[in-house]
């Protein structure tokens, strides 16, 4: 789960991280006795939102007001803006760059900091960036601290202040079981402080369970995923109007790119998962219903699944909601002729291989 | 030969009491898997399909000798699971669970390594060398011995091939799910490494998906080998920032693109199969 802007920097500042003074508004209103001169931030989950426009400078109510008008229901990437966060200008001296990931291919957790902050990490050299990997047995040590300033040549007096960062972000990124926390610009003021420019924050979907006050929060999801992920179905929508229903998320993928091969275009991705359970069938069949999408493909493996129970879930589905999407299905496994009976007997058209079944969804939507 | 496992791996399942457990206890059973035991602690003294269970690990390995583990535990106990059995000496850690969180995941890695054991996961359905050993959740009934090495990131995808290889008349050497989740144990280079050293493999087919860059590191590694390796690459035509289902398959931040590891591979000779049922039509030219 990503944290908006404003969010990353409220938990941060829990932990002790020095952030700017702030407000999060829809609407200009409540900003009219913000001290200017602020900055005026789009909140949104995407990057690349100063290069989009989505960051203004307002040295008066006024221009605040303008600033709103501009940045409020603004597209970035996709994502309409609805907040803003208003905050104070900083005088910035220098901006670093701190993060704390996991880096899937090692496996740990990577420490990077740079000297070069307020653009894309990808974009500094790699000679400019300081990188340490840390076991987790371990944690965050002084001696890596120690390297860390060292590497970023900075005076003794900033280098202690920047491990005292360092440690703030460290202890929020692992006590909140963070796969990103990443503040770029670190912005060193012309007083000589830190300060959290700017603040990513990327939460562990399977750590959510120890973090209960985050169940509600906010997300950027479409309304039909935050239903599907709250009866834990893994539920994707795609731009297209196919609904694609399969048993496993590589079979899922790997039958809606079939499908786009054979020029259909997937609208919903519905992973099953290893269940024959009737009725969680039944609920999957119902969110991919309110999707609305033209036709279905569903595409059954089953190992130790077994295809007929699945078959009387969709069947049972259809009946109970009297859908009349077309739903065309390939089922192959365990019980797979009792399964194919079921699902004559629904209406559904019969395909034997993930192509066929492709090429028929294709051409019913054409019908 | 095999690789991991053989007829003489004996193995532990942690969670045998629940549900999953006894199903898969019976099924590895039927498959002819050694099941030494079980843990589930507070039923110690107790009996699944004539295993006996253990209230904890160290004390199943001394009366029974085990060297390896399945773990079936629910998430928010796995990584302790996993500890105890590190702890106790368990060689090999087969970790089904899902869900697991990452930064018990590494965790788990990170002892695993200090403690020289190797672990299959998370999010994996297993490893199965047909004829010799099962460890895992896969349906027994779709694999048949043969020379084919299977090394994967999906479960039911992985089926669904399994099952083209077999009809069309091959067979598997071993398969092994190396796991959907961002932080795994053994790799695909792991993998490939022991596949071809393995006489039982004569070919070697890895199916990936996006997300990560595991697909670009093992088709780096295909120069240094002499068995032949195909593959096949799930989620082409997903979308960037979503998360597919499985916790590893995402493209982030422009990286992990089903193009990019088919471009990896197509690079150093690899043929990468455009449908699952045409893997064994490429192994057979």
């Amino acid at each position: 789960m990503k944290l908006f802007e404003f969010k990353a920097k409220e938990l941060l500042s829990k932990y002790g991280m020095p952030v700017p003074k702030g407000v999060v508004a829809s609407t200009a209103n409540i900003v009219k006795d913000f001290p200017y001169p602020a900055a005026i931030k789009a909140q949104v989950l995407a990057g690349g939102r100063g290069k989009a426009g989505g960051i203004k400078f307002a040295n008066s109510f006024d221009e605040a007001k303008g600033a709103f008008d501009q940045i409020i229901g603004m597209n970035i990437k996709g994502y309409e803006v609805k907040q803003v966060l208003v905050e104070e200008k900083l005088d910035i001296a220098k901006e670093l760059y701190l993060s704390f990931t996991i880096d899937r291919r090692v496996g740990t957790t990577l420490l990077m900091a740079s000297t070069e902050g307020g653009v894309d990490i990808e974009s500094v050299p790699d000679e400019k960036i300081f990188k340490a990997h840390m076991s987790p047995l371990i944690g965050l040590q002084p001696f890596i601290i120690r390297n860390l300033t060292k590497a970023l040549e900075l005076t003794k007096e900033e280098g202690k202040k920047l491990g005292q960062i360092v440690r703030v972000l460290y202890n929020a990124y692992e006590k909140e079981d963070a796969e990103l926390a990443e503040i770029n610009p670190l912005v060193l003021t012309e007083e000589g402080n830190f300060v959290a420019g700017d603040a990513k924050i990327t939460l562990d979907d399977n750590a959510l369970y120890r973090h209960p006050e985050y169940k509600d929060m906010d997300r950027n999801l479409d309304p039909l995923e935050i239903e599907a992920k709250k009866k834990g179905i893994a539920f994707v929508k795609l731009d297209g109007d196919i609904g694609v229903i399969a048993n496993g998320a590589g079979l899922t993928m790997a039958t809606l790119d079939v499908l786009n091969a054979k020029g259909g275009k997937g609208g919903v991705f519905l992973d099953l998962g290893g269940t024959d359970d009737p009725q969680r069938v039944k609920e999957a069949f119902y969110l991919m219903e309110m999707a609305k999408p033209s036709v279905i493909l569903l595409n059954i493996f089953g190992g130790i699944t077994k295809c007929d129970t699945v078959a009387l879930g969709v069947k049972e589905a259809l009946e109970e909601k009297k859908m009349d999407i077309p739903v065309v299905a390939r089922i192959k496994g365990l019980h797979e002729k009792e399964a194919k009976e079921i699902l004559k007997d629904a209406g559904m058209i019969p395909a034997n291989t993930i192509s066929e079944a492709a090429e028929e969804v294709v051409r019913v939507r054409g019908a | 030969m095999s690789i991991l496992v053989n007829q003489n791996t004996k193995v532990i399942i942690q969670g045998i009491t629940g549900h999953q457990g006894t199903f898969h206890a019976k099924a590895m059973l039927d498959f002819g898997t050694k099941v030494v035991g079980g843990v589930t602690p507070g039923k110690g003294g107790s009996e699944v399909h004539g295993v006996p269970v253990f209230d904890g690990v160290r004390e199943s390995v001394e009366e029974t000798g085990a060297n390896a583990s399945m773990v079936l535990v629910p998430a928010p106990f796995a990584m302790d699971a996993c500890f105890e059995a590190l702890d106790a000496g368990i060689e090999l850690l087969v970790l089904i669970t899902e869900r697991i969180p990452f930064h018990d995941a590494m965790r788990i890695m990170s002892y695993a390594k200090s403690k020289d054991a190797h672990v299959i996961g998370p999010n994996t359905p297993g490893i199965i060398s047909p004829g010799l050993c099962k460890i895992g959740i896969m349906p027994s009934h779709i694999f048949k011995k043969g020379n084919v090495g299977i090394l994967s990131r999906s479960g039911t995808l992985t089926y669904e091939i399994v099952s083209w290889i077999t009809e069309s008349g091959l067979g598997q050497s071993t398969c092994m799910g190396i796991g959907g989740d961002p932080i795994i144990g053994i790799t695909f280079i792991d993998g490939m490494e022991l596949m071809e050293e393995d006489d039982d493999t004569e070919a070697v087919v890895l199916v990936g998906e996006i997300g990560g860059t595991a697909e670009e590191d093992a088709a780096e590694y295909v120069p240094s080998m002499k068995k032949k390796v195909y593959a096949y690459i799930a989620g082409q035509t997903a979308p960037a920032e979503k998360r597919m289902g499985h916790a590893g398959a995402i493209i982030s931040r422009g990286k992990g693109t089903a193009e990019s590891k088919i471009k990896a591979f197509d690079k150093v000779g690899v043929p990468v199969a455009s449908l699952p049922s045409d893997i064994p039509k490429l192994i057979t030219g």
